[in-house]
């Protein structure tokens, strides 16, 4: 069937070439039909390419190893579950998982818009075309998922550190962030194609960009907690490029989504905004092109092919002529009016903003340089996580201290008065969770005081947001305070689906300076009977066992840990031996206090044959709160994103009063 | 398989052929093909409505953050005029524009 999932694939850059040519004469000519053809081109791609991912998942299910992408990935003996993990763990299926992606999106995106901004579809259909085009012709031509062969008797199987269930989500969540990107990317230069820079492309893509931001959020933390257990070094987050390559994105649509409501509170950040979604979608381009061109040596760039120059030339192209439209169309984006004060609501997330842009080019200066280094003067280098954390300092605190600010400061501008009063509460909440952190002991890292009172500051900035809201609604519609509490986030979800998230963002921040800053680590050797301490645990290695399991051979310390003088169970920390991937994998051994939110973290680094085993043991606190983060993060995510039927008739009445095509 | 591959492959180009010639086959020889798109008029209103919309929202989020107690009465005071101008501006360009 390999010859079907070609052919689809070869259909689908047809189509995506036809969406592209005739949907730019269709625009540049203004023909309804032609327009009308192009975006079905645009719709039956998607079809065309979801056979074609069929077909791969098909061989993948039927271990049909004449596909070298099935024998490269997958074997006999791995589970069924994890066909689809191995689907997107090789290079060609990764990138027929974004090709399948972008031209939903695509169809979704035109068949949701074309009535309410029909003029703008029009140009949109092209450059989601042009990128359709790129993507179809590099699995067509250069990475295709059907290359056959003479099928071997088993497959090579897949990377143990895929075999994981994370795997089958972690993946999916990151390209529907990345290729989500290129949703608001395709209306924004549609709106400057056609010179329609009104507030259309922004109401259009505003659930876009916010679902892609959501789903890069969560398929980031899905990647940590997978490297926190699975990848077995004792960490979460270890600045690798690859990791880096999803934060960046994310980091820029963050400021995206924050300043886009300056532009519809106040007209304002035209250009900016327009920039920040170039920003955004070329760093998405970008973070594909690191994990799957094997520029990187990482854990995550386990292939390496010949798509990376494409890849660059695609990227450059991108960014020059985005850019090149946006400077031609300038006069059309000059804002009608200025920002008033600098105590201002639009000015705290103009300073959040300029924060959030600074730590995504470091950032991106931290991964390029290595490259650029290596390419230019032949000298390998490391940016290490010293770097990271340093600018992570500079600009992260002060974003966690504007994130409480911004939601007590009025638009337009606000008073020295007025702010003192308004400030007064959660900054005497702040200072008063300071200083008792600094009498217990925590002033042993200042920046993880300081970030412990930053967030309390937000918290309680969060809480006075929520509890004046709920009572001045009450006061106004009467009812019970839960009522009131409903309509106030049913009116402005937006506004209180973003304090949710916020205080996800602290729960995160609580959680990585709980576990970063106030961490401790203990090694030891240890033989069957003998033990270790670390902090209030007592660790007492008992014996070595063996077995076996689907894929591998397991074999595990086991382990009684105590805690004062009371018994809290075994842990059994170990390795897995693969046996058709002859690999060797850490399996580390957590016990979580979901009260205090502390992990015991334990690693078996060196098995001997006699029995000794060299531990690894971390005391982490707080960790379990960046998990809980993701959790509200989503609740958060899902509150913003809820369609709202009042804006939606505001909307329908001020484009039927504008007698827009749209409204007939 | 192979013949079955290519039937299935030639079946499924054909199908998209026809939905991308479906608004031609629709419409053979359509009388008005140029596509709708709003005119100097229709752009201005919808400007002149985004303007309304913004005031009417930023008065009404005044005041609520004046009701909670966020926004100061003297803060109130500055804001609201200026505000209920810009609304009031953009309700009579509207309305101006219908007559």
């Amino acid at each position: 069937m390999a010859e079907l999932g070609r052919a689809a694939l070869v259909v689908t850059l047809g189509l995506s070439l036809y969406a592209l040519a005739a949907g730019a004469a269709a625009a540049h000519l203004r023909r309804r039909r032609l327009a009308a053809s192009a975006q079905n081109a645009l719709l039956a791609a998607f079809v065309s390419t979801a056979i074609a991912a069929a077909v791969l998942f098909a061989a993948f299910a039927r271990d049909d190893f004449s596909f070298v992408t099935v024998a490269q990935t997958s074997s006999r003996t791995l589970p069924f579950g994890y066909s689809l993990s191995a689907f997107w763990g090789g290079q060609a299926g990764s990138l027929l998982l974004w090709l399948l992606l972008l031209t939903a999106y695509g169809a979704a995106a035109v068949l949701l818009n074309r009535r309410r901004a029909r003029d703008l579809v029009v140009w949109v259909v092209p450059v989601l075309g042009a990128i359709s085009v790129f993507f179809s012709f590099l699995i067509v031509a250069v990475a295709s998922p059907f290359h056959t062969q003479v099928a071997p008797a088993d497959g090579a199987g897949l990377n143990p550190s895929l075999q994981n269930p994370y795997m089958l989500a972690h993946p999916p969540f990151l390209y529907l962030g990345y290729v989500g990107l290129a949703v608001p990317f395709a209306f924004a230069m549609g709106a400057l194609l056609s010179g329609r820079t009104d507030e259309r492309w922004l109401v259009a893509t505003r659930r876009w960009t916010l679902f892609a931001w959501a789903c890069l959020g969560i398929g980031q933390l899905l990647g940590a907690h997978w490297a926190y257990k699975e990848v077995g070094w004792g960490g979460y987050y270890a600045w690798d490029p690859v990791e880096n390559a999803a934060l960046m994105p994310w980091l820029a649509s963050t400021a995206f989504l924050h300043s886009v409501m300056i532009q519809e509170k106040r007209g304002m950040l035209k250009v900016w905004n327009v920039v920040l979604v170039i920003l955004a979608f070329s760093l998405s381009l970008f973070g594909t092109f690191l994990t799957r061109s094997g520029v990187l040596n990482s854990i995550h760039s386990f292939t390496e092919s010949s798509i990376g120059p494409w890849f660059l030339g695609f990227i450059t192209a991108v960014a020059a002529a985005s850019l090149a439209l946006v400077f031609a169309r300038l006069p059309l984006l000059r804002a009608k009016t200025k920002l008033e004060s600098l105590v201002s609501r639009e000015a705290t997330f103009l300073y959040n903003n300029l924060l959030l842009v600074a730590l995504t080019l470091t950032i991106l200066w931290g991964v390029a340089w290595p490259i650029l280094s290596e390419a230019v003067r032949g000298e390998s280098v490391v940016v290490g996580r010293p770097y990271y954390d340093f600018f992570l300092r500079i600009f992260g605190l002060p974003l966690l201290l504007l994130m409480g600010i911004g939601p007590l400061v009025a638009w337009r501008r606000a008073s020295l008065r007025g702010l003192l009063k308004t400030f007064a509460w959660p900054f005497g909440v702040a200072l008063l969770a300071g200083t008792g952190l600094l009498a217990l002991g925590a002033g042993s890292s200042i920046p993880g005081l300081v970030a412990y009172s930053f967030s309390v500051f937000v918290l309680a900035s969060i809480a006075l947001e929520f509890g004046r809201g709920t009572r001045a609604r009450r006061s106004l519609s009467g009812g019970s305070w839960p009522r009131a509490f409903s309509d106030l986030i049913a009116r402005n979800r937006r506004r209180y689906g973003g304090y949710v998230v916020h205080a996800a963002i602290v729960m995160l921040a609580l959680g990585i300076a709980g576990s970063s800053a106030y961490d401790s680590v203990k090694e030891a050797k240890l033989r069957p009977g003998q033990s270790m301490a670390i902090g209030d645990y007592t660790l007492a290695y008992r014996r070595l066992v063996e077995r076996p399991a689907a894929n591998a051979t397991e074999v595990r310390a086991v382990l009684d840990v105590r805690r004062g003088g009371e018994r809290l169970g075994t842990l059994e920390a170990g390795k897995n031996a693969y046996t058709v991937e002859q690999q060797v994998s850490n399996e580390v051994a957590i016990r979580s206090d979901y009260v205090t939110g502390e992990d015991l973290f334990v690693i078996a680094e060196q098995i001997d044959a006699d029995g000794a085993v060299y531990f690894r043991v971390f005391v982490k606190p707080l960790v379990n709160l960046i998990w809980l983060a993701g959790i509200v993060f989503v609740l958060g995510s899902l509150v913003a994103l809820w369609p709202d039927a009042r804006e939606e008739r505001r909307l329908a009445l001020r484009y039927f009063e504008a007698g827009l095509p749209a409204a007939e | 398989m192979t013949a079955l591959a290519v039937a299935l492959a030639a079946a499924v180009a054909a199908a998209c052929v026809v939905a991308v010639a479906l608004p031609f086959l629709r419409e053979p020889s359509a009388r008005a093909d140029a596509l709708a798109e709003p005119d100097e008029r229709a752009r201005l209103r919808l400007s002149l409505a985004e303007a309304r919309d913004r005031a009417l929202i930023a008065l009404k989020e005044l005041e609520f953050d004046h009701r909670t107690g966020k926004v100061s009465d003297e803060d109130y005071r500055a804001l609201v005029g200026p505000l209920r101008r810009e609304a009031a501006d953009a309700l009579r360009g509207l309305e101006d524009g219908a007559r």
